[in-house]
């Protein structure tokens, strides 16, 4: 019987619930038994011109080894020449602008986000290097701060005031309004999609060694490959000079891809000062320097006639990108990308422009630009749908991409594998039990219930593997003890890529699993890899193992036929076994440490990058419901179905796993969550205390509805399911929030949906109809 | 400052700076780094260890307060090699991807389940609610909870009702 499909409970977990995982800050090798501490000094300013920095009080305190800024900076690889393209990877790419947007690595004259690094102070010990930061005194002349896209606009304060503009890059939509014309309907409703947290639990943290010329750097990351491609643009090294071990990670979600500004600082000093260095940030610390995600100001427009068709969309964004424009254009542009959603709409236009604030940079964070696509049109089908006053489930019904269009060509430039929308909504409807909810949402109405009941749905497509031809690697060992180890590119930070990957090699070869090691996340054990992001790892790491599995299955054959002196056509693998047979013959068992010793260098081996063409379009349907005081505004979600199809699951209590993870993050942007500054640009949730993380009794049981939908872009036939929580259930708790209070003649609440917003939509509705 | 406490069941004696916080000294003294730093304002959860058996958030307590007294880590907990039933039930219900809130939430709830055997769902999520974690959704960690009390040695039929088994919905 095949593994695959089955409900294996993981094998990293014995570990980490009596040992515990080996973080960063936990690492006990010897290299780091006296590793010093590095603490940041950073902006408590929003803007403002660095005059003088006096370091010598710090320098004497006891205990300081060395406090360096900017101008200690002298060891760096020059910046590459300005092609006057501004830098970057244009749209395709979330790479930094360059030119008269660069980013510095310790502030020099400028500080523009309050947190950004000035200076830092290495020290023996934590408490020390937080007491001697202290004493660093910094000069600052304050500038006005730029706070918000709309203050962006404005060229009264420039962050950078070389470049003339506060806008970095601009593509704006198309400005024909001939599509909307014909239609019955049209509605415009601008949409903030807020600034969030990323949050992992784990903060960044990074250790480092300089010793005989090789850098070796511990961090807390998604991909060690994509690390030590950064380290050597910045600190002008060659790869075979550095080493990146990516240790166990408490969490990712976009905001640890690669290394960042304040690591590569880290491990900048490292080699500056030759001595063992490491740096664990604080919470405080990592809600105003980690990257931070969405920030996406919409206005949308869409236009139908009173059947229900759709025959319009436009998006036009306003991506606040914080201070330093660390992705160019990128996730404004997925977002167009995947703007019409799983809708067949005959004219879609999409714009955007990004625009620098004094604010926390913006990255990646679980779903980066598919989120914010989703929002905005299943709000626009919401409230094209509240305006004809027919049914939500019904108007997505009539403007579904039919099953028999795939592969589908977007008007936006996407290709759609494989997608059965209504299916899906079907199943969620179904499966929820949503004649019953409306009849009970009806019950409430005439009588004024205080506790309103809300449904809502968001159907939605998603693009993941996106990068599928940079693929991943695998490199699959089998030795004479019999056992397997598997190096792989790709990179787990919760997502049980050892459990998944000696599930595929246990299917393919018949070793059991617990003969199978995963090793990850090493760049001097693993030459080559790409990394954990975009939902990317099943489908590329994944088919890579199962690449490399069936070249060693092939390899293994012809050494079987040697031995047992058969045709290689006759001689077959039991993997229920786990032995080599000639067909028919089971006397003749060869185990695979038998086969693999036989073999030259004593094992067999494949070493195999996959690639896939195109990336694929995973989908679902979500349906939330809420109970809305009317009295106080608070919003209880009850519960939440999902269908999410992201072809053949290989192991559901892994699948359903991020699932979960994501719904109770979608939620938490749709109900709880945001990033807040002041008029003067000072982060007002900048702990946990502030910042309202999502917990436990905020949320129900989720229930999930099991769809398998394959891709034929992979052998495995899936598609991504990592990031399916986060743009699914977000709008679907937000449109649950309006449909709960839509009675009033609300048709609009943005997100997040706190008690005072509510509250405030109905108190302004109240006063609306009673006039 | 000097500091003796048992942690684990083993004798600890050091002399430590009087700020010094019990969960650097759990991690830098005792060598004991399951439990982590999630926050700096008692709010994550992640340090949560027993304290005299009752849980505590060690970022919240000074190693000098825990002198004379008891603290067990989840490095403490299984016996003989064996997991303890809350361990088990994080292994088995899959209430765990990362790790990194995972020593704490299994010391909350071992903590919960000394106080209150039988919990409802509800009881658990309000139970929880100094425990964050970014990965599970809690819905997994909840199911955890929620096993344990079934497995838990002597509480066998203290449950009116079962746990949800599982929320798979038959397509």
């Amino acid at each position: 019987m095949s593994i695959l499909g089955t409900r294996v409970i993981r094998t990293e977990d014995p570990r980490l619930l009596t040992a515990g995982g080996v973080y960063v800050d936990d690492l006990r090798t010897p290299e780091l038994q006296r590793a010093a501490r590095l603490t940041f000094v950073r902006s408590h300013l929003a803007h403002a011109r660095i005059t003088g920095i006096d370091t010598s009080e710090a320098t004497s305190e006891p205990g300081v080894i060395a406090v360096l800024t900017a101008r200690d900076m002298d060891d760096l690889a020059p910046p590459p020449p300005d092609d006057g393209s501004g830098g970057g990877g244009g749209e395709a790419a979330p790479l930094p602008l360059g030119g008269p947007w660069a980013e510095p690595l310790l502030a020099a004259d400028t500080v523009r986000y309050v947190g950004e690094p000035v200076a830092v102070v290495i020290t023996d010990g934590s408490y020390q290097g937080e007491d001697a930061a202290d004493l660093v005194s910094v000069d600052y002349e304050p500038l006005p701060a730029v706070v918000g896209p709309a203050a962006a606009a404005g060229t009264e304060v420039l962050l950078f005031p070389a470049a003339g503009t506060n806008v970095a890059v601009a593509k704006p939509a198309p400005a024909d309004d001939t599509p909307f014309d014909g239609c019955e309907v049209v509605v415009e409703q601008d949409v903030v999609n807020q600034r969030v947290a990323c949050m992992p639990m784990e903060g960044r943290a990074t250790a480092a060694t300089f010793s005989g010329g090789k850098l070796t750097v511990w961090h807390s990351s998604q991909n060690a490959h994509l690390c030590r491609l950064i380290l050597c643009g910045a600190l002008g090294m060659a790869p075979d000079q550095i080493r990146v071990i990516v240790p166990d990670v408490g969490g990712g979600f976009g905001a640890k891809v690669g290394i960042d500004r304040d690591a590569l600082i880290v491990v900048w000093a490292a080699r500056k000062l030759g001595r063992a260095l490491r740096w664990t940030e604080t919470r405080s610390e990592n809600l105003v320097g980690m990257t931070q995600g969405r920030a996406q100001w919409q206005h949308i427009k869409i236009g139908g006639n009173r059947d229900g068709r759709i025959l319009a969309y436009r998006l036009e964004m306003t991506q606040d990108t914080g201070a330093y424009p660390r992705t160019g254009g990128f996730l404004p542009f997925l977002t167009g990308l995947m703007a019409s959603g799983v809708y067949d709409i005959p004219e879609v236009q999409t714009g955007y422009r990004v625009v620098v604030t004094s604010a926390t940079p913006i990255h990646a964070y679980r779903g980066a630009g598919r989120p914010e696509a989703a929002a905005a049109i299943e709000r626009a089908v919401d409230l094209f749908a509240a305006e004809i006053g027919m049914e939500p489930a019904e108007v997505r019904r009539r403007n579904f991409i039919a099953p028999d269009k795939f592969p589908f060509q977007t008007k936006t430039g996407a290709l759609y594998d494989t997608g059965r929308y209504a299916e899906a909504l079907d199943k969620v409807l179904a499966a929820a039990g949503y004649d019953e909810l409306r009849q009970e949402q009806a019950r409430r109405r005439p009588g004024g219930d205080v506790r309103q009941l809300g449904i809502g749905l968001s159907t939605y497509v998603e693009i993941t593997a996106a990068d599928g031809a940079a693929g991943e690697t695998a490199k699959l060992e089998v030795t004479g003890d019999g056992t397997a180890t598997v190096y792989t590119g790709s990179s787990p930070h919760g997502q049980g890529h050892h459990t998944a990957w000696a599930m595929l090699v246990q299917e393919e070869l018949g070793i059991p699993m617990d003969k199978v090691t995963v090793i990850h996340g090493d760049t001097d054990l693993i030459p080559a890899g790409v990394g954990t992001y975009a939902s990317r790892s099943l489908q590329l790491g994944g088919s890579a193992v199962y690449k490399a599995a069936a070249e060693v299955k092939d390899e293994a054959r012809r050494q079987a036929a040697d031995m047992l002196e058969a045709a290689e056509a006759d001689v077959v693998l039991d993997t229920a076994a786990g032995l080599w047979q000639v067909r028919g013959d089971p006397d003749t068992s060869l185990s695979w440490g038998q086969v693999a010793g036989h073999s030259a260098g004593g094992s067999l081996v494949a070493d195999v990058s996959f690639t896939a063409d195109l990336p694929t379009f995973p989908f679902g349907a979500h349906l939330s419901v809420v109970e809305v005081d009317t009295e106080t505004g608070k919003v209880r979600l009850l519960r939440h179905v999902t269908v999410d199809d992201a072809g053949p699951v290989l192991n559901p209590v892994l699948a359903e796993g991020q699932r979960h993870g994501g719904i109770a993050q979608g939620a938490a942007q749709a109900l709880l969550e945001e990033v807040l500054y002041d008029a003067e640009g000072n982060p007002l949730t900048a702990t946990l205390a502030d910042y309202a993380a999502i917990t436990a009794p905020d949320l129900p049981s989720y229930e999930l509805v099991a769809s398998e939908t394959p891709t034929t872009l992979n052998p495995l036939g899936v598609k991504g399911i990592g990031e399916a929580g986060t743009i699914g259930a977000t709008p679907a708790v937000q449109n649950a929030v309006v449909d709960a209070v839509a009675h009033l003649g609300i048709r609009h609440i943005d997100m997040p949906a706190t008690p005072q917003r509510v509250w405030t939509a109905i108190n302004e509705a109240q006063k609306a109809g009673n006039q | 400052m000097k500091v003796d406490l048992t942690v684990n069941g083993k004798d600890i004696t050091a002399d430590v700076e009087d700020r010094m916080l019990l969960v650097h000294f759990l991690r830098d003294v005792a060598g004991l780094t399951a439990t982590n730093v999630g926050c700096d304002t008692t709010s994550c959860g992640a340090c949560t260890v027993l304290f005299d058996g009752e849980s505590v958030k060690s970022c919240t307590v000074l190693a000098a307060q825990a002198s004379g007294h008891e603290v067990t880590t989840v490095e403490g907990l299984a016996g003989d090699g064996e997991m303890h039933p809350v361990q088990r039930a994080f292994h088995e219900q899959h209430g765990l991807q990362c790790g990194f809130c995972t020593p704490g939430m299994v010391m909350a709830i071992v903590s919960l389940l000394k106080e209150n055997p039988r919990p409802t769902e509800e009881q658990v999520r309000t139970g929880l609610e100094g425990n964050l974690c970014r990965c599970t959704g809690y819905h997994n960690i909840v199911r955890a909870a929620l096993a344990a009390a079934e497995a838990m040695p002597g509480q066998e039929g203290l449950r009116e009702s079962s746990p949800r088994a599982d929320t798979e919905v038959p397509s």
